[in-house]
């Protein structure tokens, strides 16, 4: 991309992700008229008579085409719409201490009972806490690998990580989940297998994050480490290493100076990438050991038909995604010389 | 084959073809049915002379569970890899060759759905849409083929610029068969890694599915779903839910160690 262009990017990419978000919104609400599920059904409960439902269903407007509902419902998100739910002349004492009308406004949970934005944020710091943490380990780890395995391509180091690192991306995390807890939990007793981050069962909040973030960590680490391994052997073909070789650097110097930055430019693009497979990950962790966190809740609204928290949990979601992607682009900008033309 | 001369390819190549026999032999191995519910094995549910790997928190036997599961398996991955392809290079090909407004369309609609977490993508869709064979191959072409899409169109876009496409078209050869027959086959190589990468994958997605809940309905045996259902027994009788997790990491890792040795053969 030509020079300065950096800012051209931004915009671009700011146009992109507000456009996709609409995409996938859409497309989203469009999948959810697919579920047996429905809001009037879920707000009122099992044991709601037909006509209540009914009533419910006219009153929200529920049987309007699905172009008006899903504009509805664009209208309550950016704060020009009250929440019909939240509407006192429908009784149901939905009420929001935000108010009715605001942006940014999710709407109801009607598997929670509570406003999204009630449910959200605090569910996506637990998850931020956990993905942070694996980040930090699978960083380290996955450098450390790729560089040992690239160092000597074909050697029996190599080998020997290579074919481990292929282990590792082929346990499935909720399969690695179980492992770990029939090994630490059940047979060394020595952490716990579930995560719930209350205290009551008597293990402090550090030992139940070990096992979530070890599941995450060993699965994205092999992939990554693979990554950086290709880059190493890529960059230390280069006729730029020989030059330093032969400019009488030590190996150690070449490689610390010379290999390791510019080995670095696409394992850094592949590791922001890496984030949209955490979120991923997430839902299935966060199952195996009861985390409090986005990806359960994910799982619990698509399995009721929460289509609220749904649609914020994959907007969510998906803008974590395209701005990592983002923030790839700026460092691939930053780090490469070349890219900037 | 190229198989041949990597030792870890053949390894591979070993663990997949293990399941597929097992698979194939299903009907006529001494086994009993998979959905038969033997409650005198509740007293001991390891391993003995019956069920030589135990039974299930039902009372099924594990072991006819995992053979008729990989049934299952090795039907549905190959399927809805093959599926996700045929969608894949439809769209790549018609990106990469045609350019233009036909390419900004194909890649656009690749971007939206390549941001979803590919996890959150299927829990969304089969939740939905509901849990079936044919739903699982339905989100997987959804999920799978604009990445295929993505590779044949970087492919096809290299190749349309060669001398023996422009050679094609003074022919006057129709597109469709430019596409067909002079593209298609030039990406075979770099596909074929991505095909085993897939089927590894698609075997993770599948067994991700099962445990969530969001797979095969029951009584079909489902890798994934068996690892579920023995969770809450893990405590007491960790064998359960480790023998169904151990199957899927067998074939998965048979088909990403073919995949490396694929890649790495000259």
């Amino acid at each position: 991309m030509p020079a300065g262009s950096l800012l051209a990017l931004l915009a671009r990419r700011v146009a992109s992700l507000g456009l996709t978000l609409l995409a996938a919104s859409f497309l989203v609400f469009m999948l959810t008229q697919f579920s047996p599920a429905n809001v009037a059904r879920e707000t009122l409960g099992a044991y709601a008579l037909p006509e209540q439902v009914r009533a419910l269903t006219r009153s929200l407007r529920l049987d309007d085409p699905i172009l008006l509902r899903y504009a509805r419902w664009g209208g309550v998100l950016l704060g020009l719409k009250a929440d019909p739910l939240q509407d006192p002349r429908l009784g149901l004492h939905f009420t929001d201490p935000r108010g009715a009308r605001y942006f940014g406004n999710f709407g109801y949970s009607t598997l929670f009972r509570a406003p999204v934005a009630d449910v959200l944020w605090s569910r996506l710091a637990n998850t931020a806490l956990l993905g942070a943490l694996a980040l930090a380990v699978i960083v380290p780890l996955s450098l450390a690998l790729g560089i040992l395995a690239g160092l000597r391509p074909g050697g029996l180091l190599d080998r020997l990580i290579s074919v481990s690192a292929i282990a590792m991306t082929s346990v499935p995390e909720f399969a690695l989940g179980v492992i770990l807890v029939a090994i630490f939990s059940v047979a060394l007793r020595w952490l716990p297998g579930t995560s719930p981050l209350t205290t009551g069962a008597g293990w402090p909040l550090a030992s139940q994050l070990v096992l979530p973030v070890a599941v995450l960590a060993i699965y994205d680490s092999g992939y990554v480490a693979r990554m950086v391994r290709v880059a190493m052997i890529e960059v230390l073909g280069q006729p730029y290493i020989r030059t330093a070789t032969l400019k009488g650097l030590s190996r150690r110097q070449v490689i610390l100076r010379h290999a390791l930055r510019n080995a670095m430019i696409m394992p850094f693009t592949v590791l922001m990438l890496q984030i949209n497979w955490l979120i991923g990950g997430v839902v299935v962790t966060e199952l195996v050991f009861a985390y409090p966190g986005f990806g359960r809740m994910l799982l619990q609204a698509s399995l009721f038909g929460d289509v609220a928290l749904i649609e914020a949990a994959t907007l969510i979601a998906l803008s974590i995604a395209i701005l990592t992607q983002l923030l790839s682009d700026i460092g691939y900008w930053l780090l490469d010389p070349k890219a900037r033309g | 084959m190229r198989v041949g001369r990597s030792g870890v390819a053949f390894v591979g190549l070993a663990l997949i073809l293990l399941w597929v026999v097992l698979a194939l032999a299903a009907p006529w191995l001494p086994l009993p049915s998979p959905t038969a519910q033997d409650y005198a094995a509740f007293a001991h549910p390891g391993p003995s002379a019956q069920h030589w790997l135990g039974v299930d928190p039902l009372g099924r036997d594990t072991l006819a569970r995992l053979v008729w599961g990989a049934r299952v398996v090795l039907l549905l991955a190959p399927l809805s890899v093959l599926a996700a392809y045929a969608v894949g290079c439809t769209l790549g090909l018609l990106a990469g060759y045609y350019g233009g407004w036909t390419d900004a369309l194909i890649s656009r609609a690749s971007d939206v759905i390549l941001s979803f977490p590919v996890v959150v993508l299927y829990v969304i869709l089969i939740a939905n849409i509901g849990p079936s064979a044919f739903n699982i191959v339905i989100a997987v072409v959804l999920a799978a083929a604009p990445g295929v899409g993505r590779i044949v169109r970087g492919l096809a876009r290299r190749l349309a610029a060669q001398d023996f496409i422009a050679a094609a078209r003074l022919r006057r050869e129709s597109g469709l068969y430019i596409m067909v027959v002079e593209i298609l086959p030039n990406c075979r190589g770099p596909l074929l890694t991505d095909v085993c990468i897939r089927l590894g994958y698609t075997t993770i997605m599948i067994g991700t599915l099962g445990f969530l809940g969001l797979g095969l309905p029951p009584p079909s045996p489902d890798w994934g779903g068996m690892v579920q259902q023995a969770g809450p027994m893990l405590t007491v009788y960790p064998a359960m839910a480790l023998i169904p997790a151990g199957a899927i990491i067998s074939l998965v890792l048979g088909f990403n160690l073919l995949a490396d040795g694929l890649s790495e053969a000259p």
